[in-house]
């Protein structure tokens, strides 16, 4: 076992990736106790470039025709081969669609534990101590485990470190012949719908929305307002608002001058693309939704009697 | 094409979590369980493969707190086997030990694609499908949104977010984390999951003795203290309208 620890580069069209650096910032802390290095582990094909300005001590690139685009196998294959090799005290990975594909995979292979939904890590002596965040962000579990940890962190967990000069590494790859998964395109979606990422007043709706016959009690709002209508994830996927409008993770990141959330719960993926609002209004009924945690105020009015009253004010002080 | 999909009953996040005796797990004796709702999509999108060109589909459950109303629930949707794999789950199994478990079944079974929910809130040590894959050594792809049959294998729609995705194409066998299933899951009337329970139809088998740990102890579990909690406004929803409408025109956000 070394004392390294060690981050996943997750890099995407020739730029590394915002949770990346927040990895790094991370690793620090940790390696200032553990007494070991923080080490860069960069897959790609002509990526190697990238270490450079990394918060690293040393990059670990790994070069080969196969990891020029994500193919989780591949990464997955490649990662575990060099846990193995080097036995890392902790290996980093952002909570990602990446990190979430590659994160379980390399713990299946290798063994090693993984531990989900960080948000905050220290080292007690020997022990590593994590937080994570459970149950849809209801509840944190504080776990503690020995060495050899994979860690998948959520966004926003740590400030974000850059400008270093690491020493790079080449390292070869395993035998990457055989894949069974073929990349075939990257798509970005084209839409001639608002950017919710330039919108100043955001009402937005999740599953307490109950339907989407109910959609225009937001829409009035919203137009009363002379905002926009966003939602969480569960209202995009039903098709109740387009993709679009989807706030979170895998959505939209979006900072308003103010966000009213309506029957939203505050899952972290939720969170993740809001939080930094900067006057958050939070409507739920259930006074412990996790929403509440990062909403400026709040109330548990039942949003059905909260959003007519609103809108009929509005008009009243417009009129 | 011979498709598998776990499916596996969590906690209802809508309700209060208490905990259990010594904090280190929520108390799930007087839990309400539902179908992990990520698992209702893999399901959804196994039936849709199965709709356009055929394909056996099997469900698979541990024998926990209701169980069968997950795997009737699936018989009723039209899957053509469920099985339900007995042992001893009383204490809550990880995602590495439920891994090893569908690692054994998934092995026996000859599968070409293995379907199932990207996550559950209750993943502490991490997510089944992709542990899952790793102890098997089958490729991968999570936090899909469209799987759909493409000859011997499946082309893949991988959500990485800002409205970008990837499109792969994997030959089988493969395991694939559903995020979003290209529809909204059907609706099944209770009806026709009553006639399904009375027609029986479960299999049963015994579980494989999970060989994996977590390697992880939980010391605590506790409700986040957020230093900076939400300004509570009460009253009727009159009131609360009006301090809204205050509080907007304070930080300059009413513009009308
Ligand atoms: C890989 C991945 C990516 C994801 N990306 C995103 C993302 O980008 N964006 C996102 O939002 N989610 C995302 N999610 C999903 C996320 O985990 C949650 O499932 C989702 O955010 C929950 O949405 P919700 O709050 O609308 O619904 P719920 O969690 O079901 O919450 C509904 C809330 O409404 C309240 N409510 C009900 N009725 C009323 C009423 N009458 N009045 C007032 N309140 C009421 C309830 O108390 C509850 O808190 C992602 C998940 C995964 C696995
Ligand atoms: N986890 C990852 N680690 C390293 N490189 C990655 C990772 N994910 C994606 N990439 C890179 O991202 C690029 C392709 O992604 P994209 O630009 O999003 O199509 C390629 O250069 C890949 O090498």
């Amino acid at each position: 076992m070394s004392n390294d620890i060690f981050v996943l580069v997750e890099h995407h069209g020739g730029a590394v990736s915002e949770s990346t650096s927040e990895l790094f910032g991370m690793a620090r802390g940790l390696a200032e106790s553990s007494g070991g290095a923080v080490v860069g582990c960069l897959l790609g094909s002509g990526a190697r470039g990238l270490a450079a300005g990394l918060a690293a001590d040393t990059v670990l690139s790994v070069e080969a025709p196969q990891l020029g685009d994500f193919v989780p196998e591949a990464y997955a294959a490649t990662l575990a081969a060099l846990v193995t090799d080097r036995d890392p005290r902790v290996l980093l990975i952002a909570n990602t669609t990446v990190g979430m594909d590659v994160a379980g995979a390399v713990s299946g292979r290798t063994g090693r534990p993984l531990i989900a939904y960080c948000s905050a890590i220290s080292f007690e002596g020997g022990t590593l101590v994590a937080t994570s965040q459970v149950y849809g962000g209801k509840l944190n579990a504080e776990v503690e485990t020995g060495d050899g940890a994979i860690v998948s962190v959520v966004g926003g967990s740590a400030a974000a470190a850059t400008g270093g000069s690491p020493s790079v590494e080449d390292v070869a790859p395993p035998d990457l012949s055989g894949l069974h998964t073929t990349f075939v395109a990257r798509v970005e979606a084209e839409s001639s719908d608002v950017d919710i990422t330039g919108e100043d007043i955001l009402v937005s709706v999740g599953r307490g929305i109950g339907g989407e016959e109910n959609i225009e009690l937001a829409q009035d709002l919203a137009e009363a307002l002379g905002a926009t209508v966003s939602g969480s994830r569960p209202v995009t996927d039903a098709g109740w608002l387009p993709k679009s409008r989807q706030v979170g993770k895998s959505g939209r990141k979006v900072k308003p001058k103010l966000y009213l959330a309506c029957g939203i719960s505050g899952a972290p993926e939720h969170l993740e693309g809001m939080s930094d609002a900067e006057l958050i209004i939070a409507i739920n009924t259930d006074e412990k939704a996790p929403i509440f945690d990062v909403a400026h105020y709040g109330t548990t009015v039942d949003l059905f009697d909260l959003l007519p009253a609103l809108t009929d004010q509005v008009k009243a002080v417009s009129a | 094409m011979k498709i598998v999909v776990p499916l596996k009953q969590t906690v209802d996040l809508v309700e209060e979590l208490e905990l259990n005796d010594d904090g280190t797990d929520v108390e799930r004796e007087y839990l309400t369980f539902k179908l992990n709702e990520w698992d209702e999509q893999a399901l959804e999108e196994a039936l849709l493969i199965k709709d356009a060109g055929g394909a056996e589909v099997t469900v698979v459950a541990l024998d926990e707190t209701d169980a069968d109303q997950s795997l009737y629930g699936a018989l009723a949707k039209g899957v053509d086997r469920a099985v339900k794999l007995s042992g001893d789950f009383e204490a809550g199994v990880s995602s590495h030990a439920r891994a090893a478990i569908l690692a054994e079944f998934i092995k026996a079974g000859g599968f070409d694609l293995v379907l199932i929910g990207v996550q559950t809130p209750e993943d502490l040590d991490g997510q089944t499908g992709v542990i899952l894959a790793g102890m098997l050594g089958l490729p991968h792809v999570s936090v899909a949104v469209a799987v759909e049959a493409d000859g011997d294998g499946v082309r893949v729609t991988q959500e990485m977010g800002a409205g970008v995705t990837h499109q792969l194409i994997v030959s089988g066998p493969a395991v694939v984390g559903v995020q979003a299933a290209r529809e909204a899951p059907r609706y099944v009337p209770i009806s026709r999951i009553r006639s399904a329970m009375q027609a029986g139809g479960i299999e049963h088998q015994p579980a494989a003795e999970p060989a994996a740990s977590t390697g992880l102890t939980v010391r605590r579990m506790f409700a986040p203290q957020s230093s900076s909690h939400a300004e509570m406004l009460s009253g009727d929803a009159d009131a609360v309208a009006g301090r809204i409408i205050e509080i907007m025109r304070e930080r300059g956000a009413l513009r009308v």
